[in-house]
């Protein structure tokens, strides 16, 4: 909402500055997001009169003018190409200034002698208009000083309203507020009855009275469209961002903009029959006055005659209906639409009017009558004619209840936290309209027609303590009873996670979640991903069903940034539809690529490899105490390398992945550098188990070492699983140190170095005690991986 | 005899002269040694008188002891020197740097949603979590945002389908707290919530941390006083707080906060478009509609909620000057923090 602060303060005028206005009604809720001067600075500017414009001598463009500033006839070349013999114009003199320090001086143009300036309005800083001179009315008295003939001495207030506060969409209700906030009072205009001078009625008939309970007409007969709207009229639409079309347009927006009302004025002779406020037949069709065509539905609720639908109720007038300059007669209508169930009726269509802003957030159901005549008395000051008498048809059993809201003293107290004076109440919530009367535990109060936020006690709480100023309501401290709550040990927090990748290195990201749908098919062929029905872009279409393509390519925007390693991580969730709906999993995901260590005087530019990677994770799954209970599977997955890919579970449940990224991908994402990545549930990191002591014991440990040859194809992983079966309760550790391929070795086979530990609690082991096991484990790893014993 | 001041300044003059340990033993032997050139004199007192022999071999016994001190002497010597020589040889460039892996770090948002977790869980809010794709009614409904509500305008809302959205705060995690949860409840709700909105200070997806908090006694004044201290605690600065009256459908009374700019210090700047004040929270008492959605009763328990965006506070905390960068995950940004 922008408003004049003149116009405002012709209804309330309090003894504050421009600033404390501002300050107080954003204080009230009613946020003020700018104030700034209806025009620029500038001085000596008048209003000068064009006596005649002859061509210049020697340039096509320009005119010479004689131009009357009030004292005396002026030479002033001018380039505007409305600048014609009889126009009115701002006349800058010499010795004035214009916004931006531009100070009018005596000038030659292409040889001709210029004493002055005829000016646009954005020169001087009313509009952005400079298509050419701003023409002043024909009654301009030629000489005023510009400022004092449009009253420039002005400020608009842009006031950033919440859509609980439609009452303050008109000056009547920031006049009310303003009332209230300085205690001073308010002049309302005189909205008279108009007298009839018609006998003549058009018919008006609600169809659908939930929607629309109240509707209110007249015609006018006799009028003079060609006749402009006066320049006070004129000035304060534009100065609340209206512009002027013609005396019809301007006076329903000046009332909308007045009292809050909107309406709409048809040309009469162009409507048939009688007005029906109907419901839209399906497929209906109507021409706006915008110039669009819409199709309507049956739940869109239209201003008809008896032939056709001529507004699209509450949002828009209708093209063949419309004022223009051959229009003789009016028919004006003032309606009230049911808020809620105008709802979302322009927005279906695209729209944002007035009109429907006003009405979605609630117009005063009092006001209709009141409207019509205010704008049936400014119509005829205008444009002249005559009016009828006003049809007013209502529902009254549709019209908004305003049952009685209580308030209880006690109530005050508990939820604002202070004692009120009872003076203060009802001085607050009277100045506000309502109707108070005290009961024995406080108030009744009754709630004006233009109050759509009003239902129940808290909302008097509220007005309450907006009127009386949040900032004086006192500050407490919560009270609680300090109570321990549980806190489960074994589940380790995500804080912990985070700061332990952090110390290997990695970067935490944070990336979007939703991706573009062709990166994530590179992962997720199989799964159709939870798609946008009004994404942002189209390569954020799709919810992410896995956190590798988002992390990816940051890494690759990385790496194009010529950052040579990168290591990052994400937590998040990752949403994957599945038969019994849709999952929202939270997930840890990590990728690596570029050098295995930091550049340094003491590293080489070794690349990072899939061990890399494998040993990170299992550094953060370790943190839950059971890294045995994790296992890796050599897997296929897309997306992913299909040699260094691997599936991984805990406890034979499947909980994520970790691989190479795919060289394919990496092609087709012009990806060069080798990228590992994994990601795996974070429940499944998250669940640790509780340390568990274990007696140390006092005696020395002895150690065996075997080295052995076998397939390439055998899994390490198999073999340590077997040998710990097998290699008995002595077994303290054991340790793969060694795996060798190349000189030496069939090119088929590998070379496995084991460490076997054993130690016991009771006794110092012997030879005795260690070899059969050793043995058995010899057995078993020649019978079953046919493996040969290296010496 | 009269050789005996010759041969010890012979001596002394060897000894000093000795340049490392083995040389300055051949000197000990050649001198002290069973067969040295001193032992000989002491064996010679032998062919002197009764009379002679003591001051004599007194004699000898003085140079001896002084030549054995200054062995002494000159062996710790040469002993330090090459422990001081192997040490020179050992020097190292201390200034190197340190081998190993560099480390990373925590996004910032991340950063700050642990501050505030930290502060809240301090005077007893849990931290609880809820989805993100999110069913109309915990986003809308169960909040007192019936559908075509004006309010809805407010949130540029993703959908997935007519009664699927993307979660545009995070309340509902408050709404389904309650449903579960008798009071007291305290509660904070951090995480992603997204609106259909992406220009220089809109990305369509951000951060929140909400909280909630309901009990038999809770009042607009506690309010001020949680929302006061948390800012003063986060910002570790006296700012100067301001509640302004606003409007959510969820909360009545509802407060806009906003602080002294921590730009210019309430001077009024770019940042805070001239106006020293920085619009950095909303917040209010619950609406009893939003209670009774979830079966407490509003006769019984009141309660405040608070929400804030994650990175506007960020930003204002650390200097960052645009909003954009929290999700391009560019290393240069990330190794900030």
């Amino acid at each position: 909402m922008i408003i004049s602060e003149q116009w405002l303060r012709e209804w309330v005028d309090p003894a504050v500055d421009t600033q404390t206005l501002g300050q107080q009604l954003t204080m009230a809720g009613l946020e003020i997001e700018s104030i700034d001067p209806v025009a620029g600075a500038f001085t000596g500017v008048v209003v000068g009169e064009i006596v005649s414009a002859e061509p210049h001598p020697d340039a096509d463009k320009l005119r010479v003018c004689q131009v009357n500033s009030g004292s005396e006839t002026l030479q002033i070349v001018c380039g505007a190409p409305n600048a014609r013999a009889g126009l009115k114009a701002p006349l800058a003199t010499v010795g004035g200034e214009l916004p931006g320090d531009f100070k009018i001086k005596q000038a030659r143009l292409r040889g001709v002698e210029s004493n002055g300036m005829l000016c646009a309005e954005q020169e001087l800083g009313l509009s952005e208009a400079n298509e050419g001179l701003m023409e002043l009315a024909q009654d301009a008295p030629v000489g005023a000083d510009l400022r004092d003939y449009l009253g420039l001495d002005d400020q608009v207030l842009e006031i950033g309203l919440t859509p609980n506060r439609a009452d303050c969409l008109g000056v009547r209700g920031i006049a009310r507020e303003v009332g209230l906030l300085n205690d001073c009072s308010v002049t309302e205009v005189t909205c008279d009855p108009v007298q009839s001078a018609l006998d003549e009625i058009f018919p008006i008939e609600i169809k659908a009275p939930a929607r629309c309970p109240h509707f209110t007409g007249r015609i006018l007969r006799n009028v003079d469209v060609s006749r402009p709207s006066p320049l006070w009229m004129q000035e304060k639409l534009r100065r609340c961002g209206l512009r002027s079309i013609d005396a019809v347009v301007d006076v329903t927006n000046y009332v909308m903009l007045e009292l809050g009302q909107p309406m709409h004025a048809f040309d009469f002779d162009k409507l048939v029959g009688g007005i029906v406020v109907r419901e839209a037949e399906q497929g209906e069709k109507l021409a706006l006055l915008d110039g669009s065509e819409v199709e309507l539905g049956t739940d869109n609720l239209v201003i008809a005659d008896h032939e056709k639908a001529v507004a699209l109720a509450g949002i828009m007038g209708g093209e063949h209906s419309a004022v223009s300059d051959q229009t003789k007669n009016l028919f004006l209508e003032v309606a009230f639409f049911t808020p809620h169930l105008i709802a979302g009726q322009a927005r279906g269509f695209g729209m944002h009017t007035d009109a429907s802003h006003r009405f979605e957030r609630g117009v005063d159901f009092e006001l209709q009558v009141k409207a019509l005549e205010r704008a049936t008395q400014l119509l005829i000051d205008i444009v002249g004619g005559e009016a009828g008498p006003i049809n007013e048809q209502t529902a009254a059993s549709e019209m908004p209840a305003r049952p009685d809201v209580s308030l209880r003293a006690d109530r005050i107290r508990k939820l604002l936290g202070f004692e009120l004076d009872s003076k203060e109440v009802e001085r607050i919530l009277g100045g506000l309209g309502l109707g108070v009367t005290a009961t024995d535990a406080g108030w009744t109060c009754s709630v004006p027609s233009w109050r759509f936020d009003i239902a129940i006690e808290v909302d008097l709480l509220e007005e309450l303590a907006r009127v009386y100023g949040y900032n004086r309501l006192p500050v407490s401290h919560v009270h609680a009873d300090l109570v321990i709550p549980a806190r489960d040990e074994q589940q380790l927090s995500q804080r912990s996670v985070r700061r332990h990748l952090a110390a290997r290195g990695y970067r935490e990201a944070i990336t979007y979640s939703f991706v573009d749908p062709k990166l994530q098919a590179q992962f997720d062929p199989g799964v159709t991903p939870v798609a946008l029905t009004n994404p942002i872009s189209a390569d954020m279409a799709v919810m992410r069903t896995s956190l590798l393509p988002g992390l990816i390519s940051a890494a690759q925007r990385n790496v194009n940034r010529q950052q040579p390693r990168v290591r990052l991580f994400e937590t998040g969730l990752r949403f994957v539809p599945t038969r019994d709906g849709l999952e929202q999993t939270p997930t840890l995901a990590m990728i690596v690529t570029g050098a295995r260590s930091p550049e340094s005087w003491d590293s080489d530019d070794t690349g990072v490899d899939f061990y890399d990677l494998k040993g990170d994770l299992e550094s953060v799954l370790t943190l839950t105490r059971d890294l045995d209970g994790f296992a890796f599977h050599a897997a296929q997955r897309d997306g992913l390398h299909p040699g260094q890919s691997a599936r991984i579970t805990r406890k034979g449940q499947t909980v994520g992945y970790i691989g190479a990224l795919h060289p394919v991908v990496a092609a087709q994402l012009d990806f060069a550098a080798t990228l590992y990545a994994c990601e795996v549930d974070l429940s499944a990191v998250l669940a640790g188990e509780l340390p568990e002591f274990a007696e140390l014991s006092k005696f020395p440990e002895i150690r065996r070492d075997l080295a052995f040859i076998v397939d390439k194809e055998v899994a390490v992983a198999d073999i340590m699983g077997e040998v710990r079966s097998v290699a008995g309760a002595y077994l303290s550790d054991l340790t793969l140190f060694d795996v060798y391929t190349g000189k030496g070795i069939d090119p088929k086979r590998k070379s496995l170095a084991l460490g076997l530990t054993f130690r016991d609690h009771s006794r110092t082991l012997g030879d005795e005690d260690v070899n059969p096991t050793v043995g058995q484990v010899i057995d078993l790893l020649e019978k079953n991986y046919n493996a040969e014993l290296r010496s | 005899m009269e050789n005996l001041e010759a041969l010890g300044n012979e001596a002394k003059t060897a000894i000093a002269a000795a340049e490392d340990v083995q040389a300055l033993e051949q000197l000990r032997v050649e001198y002290l040694g069973k067969k040295g050139q001193l032992t000989a004199l002491l064996k010679g007192l032998g062919k002197l008188s009764a009379e002679e022999r003591p001051a004599a071999g007194a004699k000898i016994n003085v140079v001896k002891q002084a030549l054995q001190e200054l062995i002494g002497a000159r062996k710790a010597e040469l002993e330090s020197a090459a422990v001081g020589a192997k040490l020179a040889q050992e020097t190292i460039d201390v200034t190197l740097p340190g081998r190993g892996q560099s480390t990373g770090g925590i996004h910032p948002v991340t950063r700050t949603m642990e501050r505030m977790e930290d502060f809240f869980g301090a005077i007893g809010f849990e931290v609880v979590e809820g989805p993100e794709v999110e069913d109309d009614y915990h986003n809308f409904e169960a909040l007192n945002i019936p559908a075509h509500h004006p309010a809805r305008a407010m949130h540029d809302t993703f959908y997935v389908d007519e009664h699927t959205v993307l979660r545009t705060h995070t309340s509902p995690v408050q709404v389904r707290t309650m449903e579960t949860q008798e009071p007291p409840i305290r509660v904070i709700c951090p995480g992603r919530v997204y609106r259909c909105d992406s220009d220089l200070t809109h990305t369509p997806m951000f951060h929140q941390v909400e909280g909630l908090l309901i009990d038999e006694q809770s009042s607009f004044a506690d309010l001020k006083g949680v929302i006061e201290q948390f800012l003063q605690v986060f910002f570790e600065k006296d700012l100067a707080v301001r509640f302004r009256p606003s409007y959510f459908p969820f909360t009545e009374p509802s407060a806009e906060v906003d602080i002294q700019c921590v730009n210019c210090g309430g001077e009024g700047c770019r940042v805070c478009s001239k106006t020293g004040w920085l619009e950095i929270m909303g917040c209010g008492m619950v609406h009893p509609r939003v209670l009774e959605f979830s079966n407490i009763d509003p006769e019984k328990y009141s309660g405040f909620a608070f929400g804030m965006g994650v990175e506007r506070l960020a930003m204002l905390r650390y200097g960052v000057n645009d909003l954009r960068l929290f999700f391009d995950n560019d290393l240069r940004f990330l190794e900030q923090f």
